[in-house]
């Protein structure tokens, strides 16, 4: 009887557990948060993925790192200030706005003003430009032999 | 005329980048460190585990830290490069066995030689992660106030060590060197 | 024996292209017909060469020859048959051979079906494109020949990558390419007319099916990438702002710009240097993208292994194509006409407003890829640029864009009253936002950016919408006769501007939904997705043919009974000893379910990632209606009557009088 209940009391866990999965070992929340930094990060073995997706080793320990630091209550700012201490710029894929990436965050939107302005100066040029250029004598005549028109008279 | 120019221009200056870059190596991440204070560790010796060593063990030596282990290829490409190293004495070199299990590191010393005046244990990477390593080998010259001077990315060659690693070991032993920083 | 021939085939291929380049352009400039006349043969015998080339590479690859160096590389005798000649365009040496036969299909096509064009012309095109052809085949032979022996031949080869093996790779870089090389022809027609100095609304029309045809590729091709990397790739992604995807979405933009472009010249007669410029710089991005992905400038996941010599000559090639063609373009562009004159507000100006949008979006893209290169190359650091840099500027700069989308098919030629066009649209306008605010509300999780791009989607749907009905309004005649009377190119226009619409809801609801768990599973757990149940069963070992794999077991139910049954593998390929991720992915119209094994834990339990992806399928979805509205349009009668193309004759000569 007694081995019954001690046998009941090991496997009732185990049916417990057959329920739903092992979550990863905190709530949703941090979970997310912890993906979101992950992929906002550039592994630097496999470069061409986020610290998130990358199965590399030191991804799988930097991943545990921001586990760890988010654990510890660091905010985000100071956990990706923290990879770029260590790995420098590189490894962030939201480049920072310094002075030497200026033109990069600013030059498309400055582009963008500078070419609709480029555009309405010339639809306003244009307009100038065809309405003050007449045709000169000889342009006329070439216009009136396609047209199929007779020549004017001679001019008085 | 003028705008074509513009143009023209514009795309040289494209062209001109273009063929810098075929010079670059877009992989290679230079390290943060260099210029900065060496960061603290205390690590356990690989050969004495009840040992620790830290790198305050360092100051007043200029000294190389190789980050090594056992089941890195590369690193076989440079081990005969820092033996003859070790065996002229120029500078210390203190081996970081990076992720490796204890016994194969020792076992690998015995088989290709020990150019380390002693080999630490970082079992979990966490100093490697402290060090921007991202790739073994990697090395780095610290000097004698604890400031890291230059890495190197990949195995050291011959070449890197006589051009531009010994040259500046030298720099930095002289006694008017201030520091990297 | 065979290899030989391939590169015998190559040379001669060689030779007709210098011909090709030189006697018809020759030919054209001084007025000699029978030098003009070598062009279409010459095109034929390159095409026929090529091919023959290429044949003789998919022998040896099929017939498992590892004498050949490239066959060595990329192929595996234990590699199914459809791979093995897909392993063709495996490797660079033999997807340059790819480019170089698609430059030759296109060259041909050019040839047989224009017919109705001036001689003189199709010669000028023809030449030009020969000489692309002969940068190509210089290439080839001397810095990336495909039948280069290796002797002792290998015992057997090292297999195709595994992340290749897979269907879309046989399709993909076909028929991307396809694209990027139909821009030549736009670029050919382009140059020939800045040579001999015609550039008149005809160029425009002849030039355009050709222009929309490659761009139906290019969309296709770009779709089917986005497509396998989310299939193949195990991460649910389906687009990175990597330089290789950068790559070909700057073309299209550009490409997308000079469609719109080339609509106003045909039926205008405005924009022409415009317009030529911009065919000249979409297949420059062509070629700039060739250029990025096979240099080793750029690290890149198309890893093509990189000689340096390669890159110096790809830009060299760049240089001289591009710097030539813009020369060429300063020097001869400004002999060319106004056209007519457009009011502020009108069609053409807010085509030109679409065509600035499009460029500085492309020159977004452009820096952003470019960026962390400038800095390396001027010693000021190492950055990354990724996905929340081009997110963050490419959708506030599309987004004038979409919303002109809405306006710009409504307004008139030449003048467009703009309280008429507020009053036609004011409903869709109202309706749109309306609707959109609403939706989320239902759906369960109200987010504002979701609430925009549906306003921008069903804006771009009502305004189609409206302008079908004006279109179709106030005439006598039945509906049905009222519907084929339009001509085909309007419809291609609708079609192709609804599929925007649906990408960007396929986007939107994605972005805004998706759902992601990572979670440890051991036999008999279960978590919960997106309203389904996922039971996973263990994982059993199973063989492949040139494969082993771990393959799982995931039962998905929904309201407890079981819907599907999924088989996402962990694969070990025999050569490469590759690991990968196989996932399985069930899909449906309003939402995929996405299961991939991550790493096996111990007894029997797997890491395992699952996600959910509503209307995930719309974003390929959009494209491919993308892609048919330009079908659509390029069987527009048009380009297949008889008598405008006596007309056009006529019109010439009356020139050629005056």
């Amino acid at each position: 009887m007694r081995l019954i209940a001690v046998l009941l009391v090991w496997c009732l866990p185990l049916l417990a557990a057959a329920q739903s999965a092992q979550p990863t070992p905190e709530d949703p929340a941090t979970n997310q948060r912890a993906v979101h930094l992950a992929e906002q990060l550039r592994c630097l073995v496999c470069q061409n993925q986020s610290l998130a997706d990358s199965h590399a080793d030191l991804a799988v320990d930097l991943r545990r790192q921001i586990r760890e630091q988010i654990a510890a209550g660091k905010s985000d700012v100071a956990i990706i200030d923290y990879m770029v201490e260590r790995y420098g710029d590189f490894v962030r894929y939201r480049p920072p706005v310094k002075a030497s990436t200026l033109l990069l965050w600013f030059g498309p939107p400055v582009l963008m003003v500078f070419g609709l302005f480029l555009l309405l100066r010339y639809l306003g040029q244009r307009r100038i430009r065809i309405e003050n250029e007449p045709l000169t004598e000889a342009e006329r005549n070439e216009a009136r032999t396609l047209l199929g028109e007779p020549a004017p008279g001679p001019r008085t | 005329m003028n705008r074509h120019m513009i143009i023209l221009a514009a795309f040289a200056v494209l062209i001109a980048f273009l063929g810098i870059g075929l010079r670059l190596n877009p992989r290679e991440v230079p390290s943060p460190l260099v210029g900065k204070p060496a960061p603290a560790f205390e690590l356990a010796q690989l050969a004495k585990p009840q040992q620790p060593f830290t790198e305050k063990d360092m100051l007043g030596k200029v000294w190389l830290l190789n980050v090594w282990a056992s089941w890195c290829v590369s690193c076989r490409e440079e081990h005969p490069v820092l033996l003859d190293l070790a065996r002229t004495g120029a500078v210390p070199i203190v081996g970081l066995n990076y992720k490796d299990k204890r016994d194969d590191g020792l076992a690998w010393l015995k088989q290709f030689g020990d150019p380390y005046n002693l080999s630490i244990a970082d079992n979990d990477g966490r100093v490697g992660i402290n060090y921007g390593v991202y790739g073994v080998p990697e090395t780095f010259l610290i000097d004698k106030f604890g400031v890291i001077c230059d890495k190197v990315i990949g195995p050291v060659t011959r070449a890197r060590l006589s051009d531009k690693i010994l040259p500046l070991v030298k720099k930095l032993e002289q006694k008017e060197h201030q520091s990297c920083a | 024996m065979i290899p030989e021939i391939g590169v015998f085939s190559l040379v001669v291929a060689l030779l007709i292209a210098l011909v090709q380049g030189s006697l018809p352009l020759a030919g054209a400039h001084l007025g000699i017909t029978s030098w003009i006349r070598v062009a279409r043969p010459a095109a034929l015998g390159l095409f026929a060469f090529a091919m023959l080339a290429f044949g003789c590479l998919a022998w040896s690859f099929l017939d498992n020859d590892f004498s050949v160096l490239y066959v060595a590389s990329n192929s595996h005798a234990e590699l199914p048959a459809a791979y093995r000649f897909a392993a063709v365009w495996g490797g660079h040496e033999g997807s340059m051979l790819l480019w170089l036969c698609l430059l030759s299909a296109w060259t041909v096509a050019v040839a047989l079906f224009s017919r109705q064009l001036p001689e003189a012309y199709v010669a000028r095109v023809l030449a030009v494109m020969g000489w692309l052809s002969v940068g190509f085949l210089l290439f080839l032979l001397f810095l990336s020949n495909p039948f280069t022996r290796l002797m002792p031949p290998a015992l057997q080869g090292r297999d195709l990558n595994p992340l290749l093996q897979d269907p879309g790779m046989v399709v993909h870089p076909p028929v991307l390419y396809m694209g990027y090389v139909g821009f030549s022809v736009a670029f050919a027609f382009a140059i020939a007319a800045l040579l001999s100095g015609e550039l008149n609304a005809a160029w425009a029309r002849w030039s355009r099916p050709w222009t929309v045809a490659a761009w139906m590729f290019l969309t296709l091709g770009i779709l089917m990438g986005s497509a396998w990397a989310y299939y193949v790739l195990g991460w649910g992604g389906w687009w990175f702002w990597y330089p290789v995807e950068n790559a070909s979405f700057m073309p299209w933009l550009v490409g997308t710009a000079l469609i719109h472009s080339l609509a106003v010249t045909e039926q205008r007669g405005a924009f022409r240097s415009w317009t030529v410029l911009l065919a000249i710089c979409t297949f420059s991005l062509s070629l700039l993208g060739t250029f990025l992905v096979r240099s080793g400038v750029l690290t890149s996941v198309h890893a093509f292994a990189t000689d340096p010599r390669r890159g110096i000559f790809i830009l060299a090639f760049l240089a001289i194509v591009i710097g030539g063609s813009l020369v060429l373009f300063a020097w001869r562009a400004p002999r060319v006409g106004l056209g007519g004159t457009f009011g502020v507000v009108s069609r053409e100006s807010m085509l030109l407003t679409n065509n600035v949008l499009l460029i500085v979006a492309a020159g977004s893209v452009l820096l952003g890829t470019l960026y962390p290169l400038f800095l390396d190359a001027l010693d000021l650091g190492k950055i990354s640029v990724g996905p929340p840099y081009f997110d963050s500027v490419f959708v506030p700069l599309m987004t004038p864009a979409l919303f002109l989308m809405g306006i710009g098919p409504l307004a008139r030629w030449k003048v467009a009253d703009l309280t008429e066009l507020m009053r036609r649209l004011k409903w869709a306008f109202g309706v749109s936002l309306l609707t959109a605010l609403i939706l989320p509300l239902i759906v369960g999780s109200w987010k504002p950016l979701v609430s925009f791009g549906l306003a921008l989607a069903l804006w771009i749907l009502t305004s189609t919408g409206v302008n079908l009905w004006q279109r179709l309004a106030g005439q006598a005649s039945p509906l049905r006769r009222r519907l084929a009377n339009q001509p085909r190119g309007y419809y291609g226009m609708l079609i192709a501007h609804c599929g925007i619409a649906v990408f960007i809801i396929g986007v939107t609801l994605v972005k805004g939904y998706e759902t992601e768990r990572d979670v440890r599973m051991a036999i008999g757990d279960s978590v919960t997705v997106g309203g389904y149940e996922f039971r996973f069963n263990g994982a059993e070992n199973v063989t492949g043919p040139n494969y082993r794999a771990a393959r799982g077991n995931v039962a998905v139910s929904r309201n407890r009974s079981v819907v599907r049954t999924l088989h996402p593998e962990k694969r070990v390929y025999n050569a490469q000893q590759m690991a990968m991720t196989e996932a399985a992915i069930s899909t449906g119209l309003f939402g995929d379910l996405y299961v991939s094994l991550g790493e096996p834990v111990a007894d029997g339990a797997w890491s395992v990632r699952i996600y959910h992806k509503p209307f995930v399928v719309w974003i390929w979805g959009g494209c491919l209606i993308m892609a048919l509205g330009g079908f659509v349009a390029l069987t527009d009668r048009r380009y297949r009557r008889a008598a405008e193309r006596s007309a056009d004759k006529v019109v010439m000569a009356g020139k050629a009088a005056v």
